[in-house]
């Protein structure tokens, strides 16, 4: 399915993809645009693991299951951010990161 | 015809990923969010992961994205817009972001990968050998991050419990 496709092809979209997600990570202001900026850098990781293991050493798994774990830190990572977030909501009523500037305690 | 597939889920995915991070409506950007992630799907099953692929339509698109839009419905107003970011902040963040794509992809393009991908067409990897190797703690078993993993997901669970759960007072 990918014979005539170079390795760097697939390299440059997921590197476009690394630094959209760099800008929008120092642009946005809400806590859960932000958390969508982290999906799409670590969306892009996972992209290259998987082409290095498919394109450099087709016989070995190690980039496939590093993805795959990858994705289950992710799940996890996001349902804990969310959690924050809506307990922030609770707390400061909006979840923009420049109004929420103090602790409690 | 798989390079015209390549193209168009590569241009589906840099586009939209722009859109993301400059929508200002919220719900439109988690929308291109979960755009991106079945591109992104796409390319697994082009790469012929065909169990990956299902892994990230199934935990990214039909998890993380549904949380995310659970979220935004709790947390804020579908109507309302973001502000304009000020173009000065907008420019120098483009220009970091800019920068380090340029230097990433100059240093890509200058090196030189010993492609050893031949085949015309390579045979999907059986879900069998994964669970295999999930379960395998020899030579190139995971059976160590497969146990660490799970101990995480418990952890994360019980801490989004504990976290979001409302105070007796």
């Amino acid at each position: 399915m990918i014979e005539g496709i170079p390795i760097v092809h697939f390299l440059v979209v997921s590197t476009i993809m690394f630094f959209v997600g760099v800008y929008g990570f120092l642009v946005r202001r809400n806590l859960i645009t932000i958390l969508m900026s982290i999906e799409l850098m670590l969306n892009s990781v996972n992209i290259n693991f998987v082409v290095f293991n498919k394109y450099l050493f087709p016989e070995q798994l190690q980039g496939h299951f590093f993805t795959l774990f990858i994705v289950a830190v992710a799940a996890a990572e996001a349902a804990v951010a969310i959690a924050i977030i809506i307990n922030v909501y609770r707390r400061f009523n909006n979840i923009n990161v420049e109004e929420v500037s103090n602790m409690k305690h | 015809m798989n390079i015209l597939m390549f193209y168009l889920f590569a241009s589906i995915i840099v586009i939209f990923s722009i859109l993301t991070v400059t929508s200002r409506r919220i719900l439109r950007s988690a929308v291109f969010l979960l755009f991106v992630l079945i591109a992104t799907a796409a390319f697994y099953f082009m790469l012929r992961y065909t169990f990956l692929a299902a892994v990230q339509l199934a935990l990214y698109a039909g998890g993380i994205v549904v949380l995310i839009i659970f979220s935004i419905l709790l947390t804020s107003h579908i109507s309302e817009r973001f502000p304009q970011i000020p173009w000065k902040k907008a420019f120098f963040s483009a220009l970091v972001a800019g920068i380090g794509a340029v230097l990433s992809i100059a240093a890509i393009l200058q090196f030189d990968f010993n492609q050893q991908f031949t085949d015309t067409e390579t045979a999907e990897v059986p879900v069998r050998d994964i669970g295999l190797s999930l379960m395998n703690y020899g030579e190139g078993g995971f059976v160590l991050p497969f146990e660490v993993i799970s101990i995480l997901l418990l952890a994360a669970m019980f801490g989004a419990i504990v976290i979001a759960k409302k105070k007796k007072d």
